[in-house]
């Protein structure tokens, strides 16, 4: 079984971001970018996967900017087998980025594929149920779990309150969540292996995918700065107003 | 048996440095093998300098720098000097007056965090491999005592020491030569300096702490390429002086260093810093702007007088690392690009011939180098400082460099050790200072969140004390425990507890600026390296 | 054209967020339909009846809706998308599980976790998580939407009298089967789901005193939480650590005791709805924040108000 998995390029979690001085998006110049943390968890449980036997490849698929190579070589310095850019410029919107790997899960014939459940950068949380969509295919978001038997594989959800174990005819579509596992450093040699491992480069257009806009980027500002509120003078002047004011107890 | 690697030449330290190193490498053998370690999650990401770029060295580099795309946005336009008074009075000083050395013609306003990753671009290009997010943790030497290779820090160990399922061992990088290019305290620099006596024949080595913020200024207040520096208040127990230059995109930087040989132990450089920017000559700029980013840095400044021999057996010591900065012009990119430039030739020599000596091949490269004659020509400046104070060391330089062009015959030493100058709180004066507006002065949290410095937390403390006791003990008792006020990230800090007072050390907040382990006055905390990419994360700085 | 509420709920209650969603989808202006989709959730549909400002309830019950399966939900949801403009439903578990199967089956794009209605098709979001607010427009004829409780008042669950139409079904799809539920027993709720929370910070002085914070957790049925300091010095373990390098939380009230407020405990509770801080220091910046403060001894506030609640 093929398991695809997806990576995507984002600025880095240590990094605050700053909204540029004419609002039309953040700062992202000269900052550190990174392997999306969920993409990651999603590439070390295929890894794993194909560690247990289960999987006979793992292909990494990104889709962005040209600088999202940096991101697929170090998913394949940690051990996907080879990548897929699909090359196009700016923000790629989820249902867009959904069609492109509807068609390539297609073109490839895989198996299982693994998700982020969402970007730390546009927060959106949408592709993976999108591709389940589009592909008519079952789908296991926010995994804390994943085994795989025969043609279907439990998932066990972290769902609000508790926990979800699903069961899911394969293919099929996970996106994970952060208790999923813990993934693994790359190491310096397979660092320099990975960057003579095949990677592929196609468009939207390659792939036969009409771009569509769906939603339009505005502005983008940084949050307003809370305000200081009042000073209440005693514990029951406090219950009082959380009672009557805020009507938050 | 740890996994290792070979290389013809490894390179501790992605800096100016080391990259100028393993760019003149493969320039001059492009069959070299050569790898370049890098703890920062990225190149540039813990680099931190002014920075106004005196070129010289690039030219030498890459004639075609600005074909190639270089970093270097903004010439300097404007060379300004000032000495203030107090907090609000400031007197420009005639630029007729203002040593040679400080002069910026033909200089420019850059990131230098920005002109590393550029440089490792170009390097990349030549087929170096870099290798960021793994620090060198460890020196290997061969049995007959010549530097092996280094290797770098286990990851996925726990705070108590225990082996997480993340566990990764270190690497053995083994290496025919390798540079230690790792800035001012290299923690594996130290070691050398201390293995090989690099320093026997050096005054001790002086340091300074840098401190600087970016800020995003009004673009109606922004003059591109303008250069202010300066002395004077707020620092009156210590030497040191400001910076602010117009940088490009409508942002300036601001900075002040301060001379680690400081007396006080109340003093606070980052205080000193916070307060320096209400003065009206910052607060003209800085006022309703937004400050994008904070970090600090230690420098290695003693110059000619304080450098230690930059070879020995297998391995080399490029830039900050040794010492090359040129204090009397504040600029140490182009000094530290040429010392790696020159060591680069000398190794590609000794590789090709290995009946000639490292140690002597690039000894008389280095004495027929510019370098040499910009370090000795200046290597009265900061010691005339020292001893004769700001404004009589002033005239000195005035005299040395203006008139006389260096060529002053005697040569100042400053033998003092930094650490050792510490006043015990009775002898001092206590110093209050005044409390962050929020607006244009900061508390250190806040400065230290624009950083976006982090270490993973469950990992071993990498600032490690010989002595638990001391900083409890003698140093709370004569000093006041000074780490609390040096360090520019609030990573020390003394509570008080039931049990009676503890030292806290917040290693996550760590700027990896290396003043603890310079200005201990026990010498009692070593700085060694925390699991690769832990540290800042500096945009454009 | 109306307005499609998906209601969130247990199986037997309607959840507190689907009455801040329901004020979100009355902003937009049209009819407000709720749909409640469950095993067998009349009851739930009755309470939404009573809900201010709904216009009618579509009331589904099988047995392929017992667990969210959103491969099912989904097909509800598509059957009756035609007759609405926007289809709408509190950013929980079940919905961020669904909807976007749902965009993607009218080929539409979704707005994920809104914040604030600024018209029929104009929005704002939080992205980077909540370190920048985007304010975006829809292009589509269908607006998909999920709603961040928190950013929006619930409405009263009283004074509303909408009709309850039962509608089918759909039939249980071949491909995803429910398997188990294994839902935390324990007593306090998660932090990150928490809707109060009381931390403790330095300040609580030791372990032991933490007890006090937790006391009167437990009396306001709220989650603990500890800024770094709490966590360094031993007092709680790390995964009580609300900040930068913890947990992010947004819950509708959060209680600071003893925390003063550093950038990098805000950065992980700016978002609660209200914001009280307790310290002795009154110059602390959490105070900067708070809705309100008491400059105080929490050793004595903590066992007071535990008492008088």
């Amino acid at each position: 079984m093929k398991i695809l998995v997806g990576v995507k390029r984002v600025i880095d979690y240590n990094v605050k971001v700053r909204v540029k001085s004419d609002n039309t998006d953040v700062d992202l110049s000269n900052t550190k970018m990174a392997i999306n943390p969920f993409c990651e968890i999603a590439v070390e449980e295929a890894i794993r996967l194909k560690e247990a036997g289960i999987a006979t490849e793992v292909i990494a698929v990104s889709v962005g900017s040209s600088a999202s190579q940096e991101q697929l070589r170090t998913a394949m310095a940690l051990g996907a087998d080879r990548a897929i850019l699909v090359e196009a410029e700016g923000t790629v919107e989820p249902l867009n980025v959904a069609k492109a790997f509807a068609k390539i899960m297609a073109q490839e014939e895989a198996g299982l594929v693994i998700l982020g459940k969402q970007s730390i950068d546009s927060d959106n949380n949408q592709v993976g149920q999108m591709l389940a969509a589009l592909t008519k295919r079952p789908q296991g978001t926010f995994a804390s779990n994943v085994t795989v038997d025969g043609d279907s594989v439990s998932v066990t959800r972290e769902i609000d309150g508790g926990l979800r174990t699903i069961k899911l005819a394969l293919p099929a579509i996970v996106t994970t969540d952060l208790r999923l596992n813990e993934p693994r450093f790359a190491k310096l040699p397979d660092i320099m292996k990975a960057k003579r491992k095949p990677l592929d480069n196609t468009s939207f257009a390659d792939l036969g995918i009409e771009v569509k806009q769906h939603i339009q980027l505005d502005k983008v500002e940084a949050p307003a700065a809370r305000q200081g509120g009042v000073k209440v003078g005693s514990v029951d002047e406090l219950i009082q107003k959380l009672k009557d004011e805020a009507k938050v107890i | 048996m740890r996994e290792s690697m070979e290389f013809d030449v490894v390179i501790v330290g992605a800096g100016p440095s080391g990259l100028s190193t393993a760019i003149r490498l493969k320039q001059l053998n492009a069959e070299l093998n050569i790898c370049v370690l890098e703890k920062g999650s990225e190149v540039g990401a813990h680099i931190l300098s002014g920075a106004v770029l005196e070129p010289r060295a690039l030219n030498e580099l890459f004639e075609n720098w600005q074909d190639l795309g270089a970093p270097l946005n903004t010439p300097v336009t404007k060379d300004e000097v000032y000495v203030l008074k107090n907090g609000e009075v400031s007197k420009e000083i005639p630029h007729a007056l203002v040593p040679n050395s400080m002069k910026n013609d033909g200089n420019y306003i850059v990131s230098v965090g920005n002109l590393s990753r550029w440089l490792a671009e170009q390097a990349e290009g030549l087929g170096v491999e870099i290798f960021p997010g793994f620090a060198a943790a460890e020196i290997l030497y061969h049995e007959d005592g010549r530097v092996k290779g280094v290797a770098t820090g286990d990851m996925g160990i726990s705070a108590s020491g225990e082996q997480l399922p993340t566990y990764m061992e270190g690497m053995e990088l083994h290496a025919t030569y390798t540079v230690f290019s790792e800035g001012c305290r290299g923690h594996l620099g130290k070691q050398l300096i201390q293995k090989f006596s690099l320093d026997t024949n050096a005054d001790p080595q002086h340091y300074a702490l840098g401190i600087k913020e970016l800020w995003q200024i009004d673009p109606a207040k922004h003059q591109p390429g303008l250069v202010v520096h300066g002395a004077g208040w707020p620092l009156e127990d210590a030497s040191g002086g400001f910076f602010l230059y117009h940088t490009d995109n409508n942002q300036v930087v601001a900075g002040l260093i301060v001379d680690l040989n400081y007396r006080n132990p109340w003093l606070s450089p980052y205080e000193e810093f916070q307060r320096l920017k209400h003065h009206p000559l910052f607060k003209q700029y800085l006022e309703g702007g937004e400050r994008v980013s904070y970090g600090a840095r230690a420098i290695t400044k003693g110059g000619w007088n304080a450098l230690p021999t930059m070879t020995m057996p297998g391995a080399m010591l490029v830039g900050c690392d040794a010492g090359t900065l040129n204090v009397a012009k504040i600029k140490g990119t182009h000094t530290a690009m040429k010392s790696g430039m020159l060591a680069a030739e000398a190794i590609s020599q000794v590789l090709a011939d290995d009946s000639l000596s490292l140690g002597k091949t690039f000894s008389d490269a280095f004495d027929q180098s510019w370098l040499k004659q910009e370090l000795y020509s200046t290597r009265n400046f900061a010691p005339a400082m020292h001893k004769f104070g700001t404004v009589l060391g002033g005239a000195f330089n005035y005299l040395d460099q203006n008139i006389l062009g260096g060529k002053m015959p005697i040569t100042l030493h400053d033998t003092s050790l930094d650490h050792a100058q510490m006043q015990t709180v009775a002898q001092a004066k206590k110093i209050d200072y005044p409390k962050p507006d929020g607006k244009l002065s900061f508390d250190r949290l806040s400065s230290v969140f624009l950083s976006n410095t982090n270490h993973e937390e469950d990992q071993p403390c990498h600032l490690t004390l010989a002595d638990d006791s001391i900083p409890t003990g003698s140093n709370l008792s004569q000093f006041a425990e000074p780490a609390q006020r040096y360090c520019p990230a609030g990573v020390y800090e003394i509570v008080e507890q039931a049990s009676g007072p503890t030292f806290q050390i917040n290693a996550q907040n760590c700027l990896h600026c290396k003043t603890c382990d310079i200005k201990d006055p026990a010498q009692n905390i070593t700085w060694v390296t925390p699991e690769g990419t832990g540290g800042p994360n500096y945009p454009n700085m | 054209m109306a307005t499609l509420l998906i209601a969130e709920h247990n199986g037997t209650e309607l959840a507190p967020a689907t009455l801040s969603a329901l004020t979100a989808a009355q902003q937009i202006g049209s009819d407000v339909t709720v749909l409640v989709a469950g095993a067998d959730v009349k009851a739930v549909a009755d309470a939404v009846a009573q809900c201010a400002g709904v216009s009618k309830v579509l009331l589904a019950e099988g047995d392929s809706l017992a667990h969210d399966l959103a491969e099912n939900l989904s097909e509800l949801v598509m059957s009756m998308a035609s007759d609405y403009s926007h289809i709408m439903a509190p950013a929980n578990s079940v919905s961020k599980d669904t909807m976007p199967r749902v965009a993607a089956l009218l080929d539409v794009g979704q707005l994920s976790d809104i914040t604030a209605v600024l018209s029929g098709d104009q929005f704002q979001r939080p992205i980077y998580a909540g370190n920048a607010i985007a304010t975006v427009t829809s292009k589509d004829a269908t607006k998909v939407i999920t709603v961040r409780a928190a950013a929006f008042d619930k409405v009263a669950t009283t004074g509303g009298s909408a009709t309850v139409e039962s509608i089918a079904a759909p039939e249980a799809n071949s491909h995803s089967s429910w398997v188990s539920d294994e839902l935390s027993k324990s007593e306090r709720p998660e932090l990150t789901a928490a809707e109060r929370i009381v931390s403790g910070g330095r300040g609580v002085g030791s372990a032991e005193n933490f007890a006090l914070v937790e006391a009167l957790a437990d009396k306001l049925g709220a989650a603990v939480g500890a800024s770094r300091a709490a966590v360094d010095s031993g007092f709680v373990a790390n995964d009580l650590q609300v900040g930068q390098t913890g947990k992010i939380v947004a819950p509708s009230l959060y209680m600071a005791f003893g925390i003063s407020g550093a950038i990098q405990h805000l950065a992980g509770m700016k978002d609660s709805k209200v914001i009280v801080a307790v310290n002795k220091d009154e110059d602390a910046p959490i105070f900067q924040v708070a809705d309100y403060g008491l400059v105080g001894d929490l050793f004595e506030v903590l066992p007071e108000m535990t008492e008088k609640l």
